[in-house]
């Protein structure tokens, strides 16, 4: 009945609109989420990213069908399965390194995600949970792509398994031994191992992707989308009720975001077609290696993505010390919104002391992750230690000067 | 919004009344809930143990931890035979006299030099951290993330610094051990390298993983 009259708004509907609605909201669910979604008119490009991710997701489901097509969870046959893949399957390098690719520009798009996140205040209040869903979306891409890597069973996935794996022997009282047992299925990382990250990889972590990306944008659609400006639009609504420096998300920023779209296959596909290893930062020269459990690779990295947290469980000299490091410099991020006090969302109406602090923190993250990829150095160490410092300083920092920084005045709609 | 708010109200209010508030039983509900509650978790556990049990390691994978036999006989002085024992390598070293007397030498600089740490069997908590000086048996899993370092023999390399006595150094996170698995002070590692249970079954060969109770 509902449905009926908003399809007489929108004007001529088709027979088969009219069927599907009286039995399915779908006209109701395309305006309140695409056609009749208000967000600001001041998006720029750090808003591009969001989309991206969707893509990304999306790029990566389709290859990854494909892929488990001819891949074989097994420790004899994994490695010749992929190799399998690149050589004689019709385009299987194709779609292989589409995924690869898509697993390192899944980071890329989600880092600069986050970062515009720091940038816009976008945490704030009322987007704490939306937020905190990303934060989860961010954690489950992290063990997603941990055992992805774990799957093509090269020296560097094997033994990057066991190091991370080996993390959760730190727990004291005997715990951690018999955690890192259970995980392994087996006294060292085996076969067990391989079919059980496969399971993990490919059903398990995907379906709770699914859902809290669904979260993620349901969460977004509730309370309305930030802006460069990090005021609220909803403050100032025309005689319909429309915010005033609102457009509708379709047709202005689908255009927009396949604009973005178009860009970012650009750069993507060159990866995938010209530098797939991208120099060994996103497949590693150790992986076209076979898996060997008696010879641990000269160097032991991580893929590029996790290097920054890498860099500070190497920078703490004591193991359990180290662990908890790592997973609270993961941790705290779910807290930020409660750590900055501030009200005001955007980096352009906040202080100096904010902006240094911020960028310190983006260069120290950035800093952490060059020094998680080299070997230990003892200056590399030291510089770690300290970025590490920063990194923690950030929050202490944050939470005391969001309560006493000089703010600027913030306008009542969006400029320009 | 609101409106939508009241008309859900409204709705919950008459469903409500159209139930027969006389013939409820409260008691009877909350007997029919906790019990359902209790079967339903007391299922959904036992389904949840089973499958988090099935994830440690099978009966298959326990049996191939069975004791491996090692050959000595052909091992010269300063060399390293790596057999494996669950996966993980086993190192047997021959130890030089030079190898031995380094022991000795390094003492200052280590984090557990007397082997406190339960890191090995009884057996091998002497200053050799062996049965037999002259052979070294350990688990070669670096006790800090699982990596297996590299055997280094050459005195005074130039990564390791003037006064290295020859050891063990791990590549992944730069922990050091000695000729007897002990581990430096001021590296990652927590521990010493683990000294694995075993046994002579004669001066030519040994058994890894079984001491024959000794360890138990």
């Amino acid at each position: 009945m509902s449905s009926n009259d908003t399809g007489s708004e929108v004007g001529k509907k088709s027979g088969l609109m009219n069927w599907i609605d009286d039995r399915f909201p779908l006209t109701k669910m395309l305006e309140e989420h695409v056609t009749k979604y208000y967000a600001p008119k001041n998006f720029n490009f750090w808003y591009y990213f969001g989309a991206l991710s969707l893509m990304v997701l999306i790029i990566q489901i389709v290859t990854g069908i494909f892929l488990t097509m001819n891949y074989k969870p097994d420790g004899d046959l994994a490695f010749k399965s992929v190799e399998y893949i690149m050589r004689d399957v019709n385009y299987g390098w194709l779609i292989r390194y589409m995924h690869s690719t898509g697993a390192s520009m899944f980071f890329v798009v989600v880092y600069l995600h986050m970062f515009r996140a720091l940038l816009y205040g976008s945490y704030k209040k009322p987007r704490e949970l939306l937020w905190i869903f990303g934060m989860l979306i961010y954690v489950c891409l992290m063990a997603e792509a941990f055992m992805g890597y774990l799957l093509p069973w090269g020296q560097m996935s094997y033994w990057g398994a066991q190091v991370i794996i080996s993390l959760f022997g730190a727990i004291p009282f005997g715990i951690g031994d018999a955690v890192t047992l259970w995980l392994k299925g087996d006294y060292i990382v085996s076969d067990a191992t391989l079919n059980r990250f496969f399971a993990l990889h490919v059903i398990a972590v995907p379906l709770v992707l699914i859902g809290l990306v669904v979260a993620h944008i349901l969460a977004l659609h509730e309370v309305g989308s930030n802006n460069p400006d990090g005021v609220d639009i909803k403050a100032h609504k025309n005689a319909a009720g429309i915010p005033k420096d609102g457009i509708p998300f379709h047709p202005y920023y689908t255009v927009k975001d396949l604009f973005g779209a178009c860009v970012f296959l650009l750069v993507f596909f060159a990866i995938v077609f010209f530098a797939p290893e991208m120099g060994g930062y996103f497949l590693e020269h150790a992986n076209f290696v076979p898996a060997d459990p008696l010879k641990t690779p000269e160097h032991i990295a991580p893929v590029w993505y996790f290097t920054p947290f890498y860099a500070i469980l190497r920078a703490v000299p004591d193991k359990l010390m180290g662990v908890m490091a790592m997973g609270a410099a993961i941790l705290v991020l779910f807290f930020l919104p409660w750590i900055d006090r501030n009200p005001i969302r955007s980096i352009r109406y906040r202080s100096l002391a904010y902006k240094v602090l911020l960028f310190t923190f983006a260069i120290a993250f950035i800093v952490l992750g060059y020094f998680g990829m080299q070997a230990p150095t003892p200056a590399g160490t030291i510089i770690s230690r300290i970025c590490s410092v920063i990194y923690f300083g950030f929050f202490v920092g944050l939470f005391f000067i969001s309560k006493a920084e000089k703010t600027k005045p913030v306008p009542e709609r969006v400029t320009s | 919004m609101s409106a939508k708010k009241k008309a859900a109200d409204d709705s919950r209010a008459a469903v409500d009344s159209s139930i027969d508030q006389e013939s409820l039983d409260p008691k009877r509900r909350r007997l029919l809930v906790g019990g359902m509650s209790v079967a339903g978790g007391l299922g959904a556990g036992a389904l949840g143990v089973s499958m988090l049990a099935s994830m440690s390691p099978s009966a298959r994978a326990k049996a191939a931890g069975a004791p491996v036999e090692a050959d000595i006989s052909k091992l010269a002085p300063g060399q390293l035979l790596t057999v494996e024992w669950r996966g993980k390598p086993v190192w047997i070293v021959r130890r030089t006299a030079d190898a031995l007397a380094s022991l000795e030498n390094v003492i200052d600089q280590l984090s557990d030099p007397d082997s406190n740490e339960e890191m090995q069997p009884d057996y091998a908590k002497n200053a050799t951290r062996a049965i037999k000086d002259e052979y070294l048996v350990v688990v070669g899993i670096c006790t800090h993330l699982g990596c297996s370092p590299t055997y280094r023999p050459d005195l005074a390399p130039a990564d390791l610094g003037s006064d290295w006595e020859g050891g063990f150094f791990c590549p992944c996170h730069g922990s050091k051990f000695d000729y007897a698995g002990r581990v430096y002070a001021g590296v990652p590692a927590p521990t010493n390298l683990e000294i694995p249970p075993y046994m002579y079954l004669d001066d030519n060969r040994i058994l890894i993983g079984e001491d024959e109770g000794v360890a138990a």
